[in-house]
Parts: C-alpha cells; structure tokens; sequence
C-alpha cells in the first residue's frame, strides 16, 4: 500500500484522526506520518552510554582479551558473583571488588574512555591511606630536581630533609598496620 | 521549608538569578559519585543490601547537619506518589534513573535546597550541590565537604590506581561531575549553536538538554558538562568548564548585541509576541510556554521588558511543568488540554503581578 500523503512511499503508520468532522483514517510512510505530530520512529532513543561501552567492548576489544590464557571462570567477581560476561553486556561494574578483580582487563577501556587510567584527583583522607603521603613525596622529590637543576643547594638540602623525615614516617606507619 | 512544600512551591536555589553571569547561566552544579566498599552496587545489591546503605546515610545525617550547618530531610522514594517523584525530576533534584525501582531509593535533600543526595542511584550516593549562576567553586568545596564527613565514618570505594570506584566506568576516578545550565537564545536565533555542539566534545566536554543524559533542548536551555572524570584533578576538571563557559557566554552576549542591532524591529517583534501570547492565551503547551518564556526572558535581558522580574522565567521553568502542575491539582488523569489550560493559568497569573505598559 502506497501513502496516502505522498503517493510515493510504502504505507508503514496508521492514523485514525477524531475530530469534530467525525473519524478520518490514514496510511502513511514514515516520513509523512512524522509531520502529523510528535510520533517517534528512531528506536535508539533510549540508546545510553552503556550501549556505548559494551559496543566497544564486544568489537576491538575482544581478540587481544583472546590472548589472555585465563578462562572465563577466572572472571568471577568473589563480592558480587558478576562475571566479566556480565559486565560487556551490560557496561556496568557490579561492585568495588569487581574493579580489583578485573582490573587488567579494564585498563585499556579506561584509556579508551579518559585517555589515562590513572586517578590524578582528590584521595580520602580515611581509605586513602598512606597514598597522600605518597604523593606528597613523591611531588617534594620533583621539586627537590628543580633545585638541583638551578644549583639551588641550601633549598635542595631542606626539601632532602623534609622527604627523609615523611619516609620515615611513611616506613614505621606500614610496620604497624603490618602488624 | 516543609516538605510538603517541596511539591507544592517553585522554589530552587538557582532560580534568583543573582549569581555571577545570571543573564546567561541558570545554574552551577556539581555531582560527586561514592560507593561503599564491598557492598555491590545498587543496579547488583539485593533489597536488604540497598536498605542498608539507606540506613547508613540515616544515621550519619545528624553529622552532616552539624558540619554544613543546615537541616535534611531524607525522603524515600518509594513513599512518595508517582507525580511527586516526577515532581523531583522537574526540579533538578533526582535523576530519571532514580525512580525507574523506587524501592530502597532516597533522596536526602537540604532545607535550602542546595544539596541533595541521592541514595542508590547508579551509585550507591550522588551528592549534588546547586548554585545560581555561574559558580563551580563554591558546590565543589561543600560536596567534598559533605564526602569527607561521609568518609571519615563509612568505608568508600577507593583505588589507588583508578581512584572513587563507580558502578559505570564513565565516572571512575573522581567521580566528578560539574554541569552548568546556560539559556542560550541568542545562539540559537542566530544559527551558531551548531557550532558550539560541535565544538564541545573535542574539549571533552558534553551538552545536553533540561534535563540531563539523553533529554531533548527545550526553551533554548542547554546543560553543559565535563565529559571525563579520570586522569585529571578536580580543579583541572573545574577549570576546563569554566574557560569553555566563559567563552560561550561572550559569543552569546555577541549574539545577542548582533540581534539587538542588526535586526532589532524583528526581534522586539518577537519578544512582544511571545509576551502578549503568554499574558493572555487560555491554553498553552509545555514545549510552547519555554520556547516563548525563553524569548521573554532575552526581552527581559536585553532591557526590552524592564517591568517583569528575570527570576518569573526560571520560576516557570517549574511551575509551568506538566507534572508540578497535575500534582498540584492532585490528579493524575488530567487531560492535555486541562494540563494546558491550567499552564496558561499559571503564566497569566505569574505575569500579572508587573504592570507592563506600552503604546
């Protein structure tokens, strides 16, 4: 059946119109049935970010997580019993275990998502640990080159001092929750 | 304010449009996602999981009142009627996500109206702070404010590689994300807002629509926000929006300049219309009132119409919404042309309250 309006494409829509001149109905294709008002045909409207990811997952991804000797009952999560199956189905990570157990195999999404994998941001004061110590250091040693660079000894020396003093604690606060 | 009138009075915080660039900006928010360690994520967790985690944030509210000095209340989703809940969305406080399982769901959300958490979202907690006008700084410091209090009680998911873990791996590392409502007529009469959409993604960030992830642009209004979350820290993440913002806000005060001298007759055509028609029509679309309240506030803006107050655009943005409107007739069922009527209604007796007089 051809569309009423156009006379040119197939008929896909049906309207039945009620209006005060009593009862019209039509055959319509698609594009001349959009003009009567707000029907929607695009079936990916509700087409999410997670779709998005669990494209990515099920194309490039997959041949190089082939090479990988583990198999597929490695990829249970112990936490939350999501498999890593679930996981390129449904884009979603099932709890915070998941992360350290699929960690690997995530790497490259997040590169792929961020263009890094790695947290440059805020760490909590608690759970974070000793990391903030880290980091700290880790930024002192930095500066503690930048020093040397510009022959800036006396500044160099005090930065030596004040990372000697933060390894030391950093050292003798792992013994403890060592023990 | 009580809770009742919550569902029943416009009122948000970004309506006053006092903040920094409030003839562009609408609003600055910024939205934290936390879990807790160990327990599965909501869209994973069994009903006594989710409980639980509604019942830690409960116990932990008395804290927050102390450290951000303001009253919560915590209303769980599932207690509410179906309008009420829409009634929420309609007021940028929760997220369509939120009320797709109601049960376990929560909102924690302050007297003020400027934090609200949501419980067992995506997320085990979505902690938002809202602002008027263009203002990142300030949500960020009290959202990390109300994490840190949460964190130094409760075990949140951390990683010292991929930072605050998230149930979907877009929000992973900071869990930040800072999203500012711009109303942008100017760009749009002028055909360059195009441009801006593309433009957007290559500076990572996204624009959407009212209300967020996948909402059509209604009124002119666009969301625009950071698109990654890991990698960078929250000043660098905060500091990329609000230079990507600014520009936009100088190309739609161009705009806008361009419209008022270049075609200036056709322009206050325009806004007299939408006015005229909002004062006095009888019946009125959703869709209709905001893109005619949009040309009404540029009136407003551009010092085209000096008798009506900025804020009566951004307190229709609300009150003029379908299901703010159905709840407050307490009825479900009304038809779309009871909605329209009572819309128009609404309009006709928020502009009544200027005197605007002209030859």
């Amino acid at each position: 059946m051809l569309c009423d309006d156009c006379k040119k494409n197939e008929a896909c829509v049906h309207i039945t119109q009620i209006s005060s001149d009593g009862k019209v109905d039509r055959n319509l294709c698609e594009d001349c049935a959009q003009k009567y008002g707000k029907i929607v045909f695009n079936p990916d409207k509700s087409f999410s970010v997670n779709d998005f990811l669990t494209g990515m997952f099920n194309s490039g991804l997959k041949p190089q997580l082939e090479d990988t000797k583990d198999t597929a009952q490695d990829f249970v999560c112990p936490n939350c019993g999501m498999t890593y199956r679930d996981f390129t189905h449904t884009g979603k990570i099932g709890c915070s275990v998941c992360y350290t157990k699929f960690g690997k195999r995530l790497e490259p999404l997040l590169r792929r998502i961020h263009g890094s994998s790695t947290h440059n941001g805020k760490i909590p004061k608690r759970s974070g640990g000793q990391l903030e110590v880290k980091h700290q250091i880790k930024r002192l040693r930095e500066t503690l080159q930048n020093h040397i660079a510009n022959e800036e000894y006396e500044e160099a020396a005090k930065l030596r001092d004040q990372i000697k003093d933060l390894e030391k604690a950093f050292n003798e606060e792992e013994q403890q929750e060592k023990n | 304010m009580s809770t009742d009138e919550l569902f029943t009075n416009p009122y948000s915080p970004w309506m006053n449009g006092s903040g920094m660039d409030g003839d562009v900006v609408l609003s600055s928010r910024v939205r934290l996602a936390r879990n807790f360690s160990d327990i599965p994520f909501p869209n994973r967790a069994n009903l006594a999981q989710l409980s639980e985690v509604k019942a830690m944030m409960q116990e932990i509210l008395p804290e927050l009142e102390d450290i951000t000095d303001k009253p919560y209340q915590c209303l769980p989703i599932d207690e509410l009627t179906n309008l009420e809940r829409k009634v929420l969305i309609e007021k940028h406080l929760i997220s369509n996500n939120h009320i797709e399982n109601p049960e376990h769901r929560a909102l924690v959300v302050s007297d003020d109206r400027k934090v609200s958490i949501m419980i067992n979202e995506e997320d085990h907690l979505r902690i938002q702070c809202m602002v008027s006008g263009l203002d990142l700084a300030v949500p960020l410091e009290l959202a990390s404010k109300i994490d840190d209090t949460i964190e130094s009680k409760l075990d949140i998911a951390f990683n010292e590689k991929m930072g605050y873990l998230t149930s979907c791996p877009t929000n992973l590392g900071t869990g930040l994300r800072a999203s500012v409502m711009v109303h942008l007529p100017g760009l749009v009469f002028t055909q360059q807002i195009g441009k801006i959409m593309n433009a957007s993604p290559q500076l990572g960030l996204a624009v959407r629509g009212l209300y967020g992830e996948g909402t059509e642009v209604i009124g002119n209004i666009f969301q625009i926000s950071n698109q990654l979350t890991l990698g960078f820290n929250e000043q660098e993440i905060m500091d990329n929006l609000t230079s990507a913002v600014l520009e936009i806000i100088m190309h739609e005060r161009a705009a806008r300049k361009a419209l008022m001298t270049y075609s200036a007759e056709r322009l206050s055509d325009q806004v007299w219309r939408a006015f005229g028609i909002l004062k006095y029509a009888r019946s009125v679309s959703a869709n209709e009132a905001l893109s005619l309240l949009s040309k009404v506030r540029l009136g407003i803006d551009t010092k085209m119409i000096t008798e009506v107050a900025a804020k009566s655009f951004t307190e229709l943005l609300v009150s003029s919404r379908t299901n703010y409107l159905k709840n407050l007739q307490e009825n479900e069922n009304l038809s779309q042309n009871e909605i329209d009527k009572e819309r128009a209604k609404t309009i006709r007796e928020t502009l009544e309250k200027f005197k605007v007089v002209r030859e």
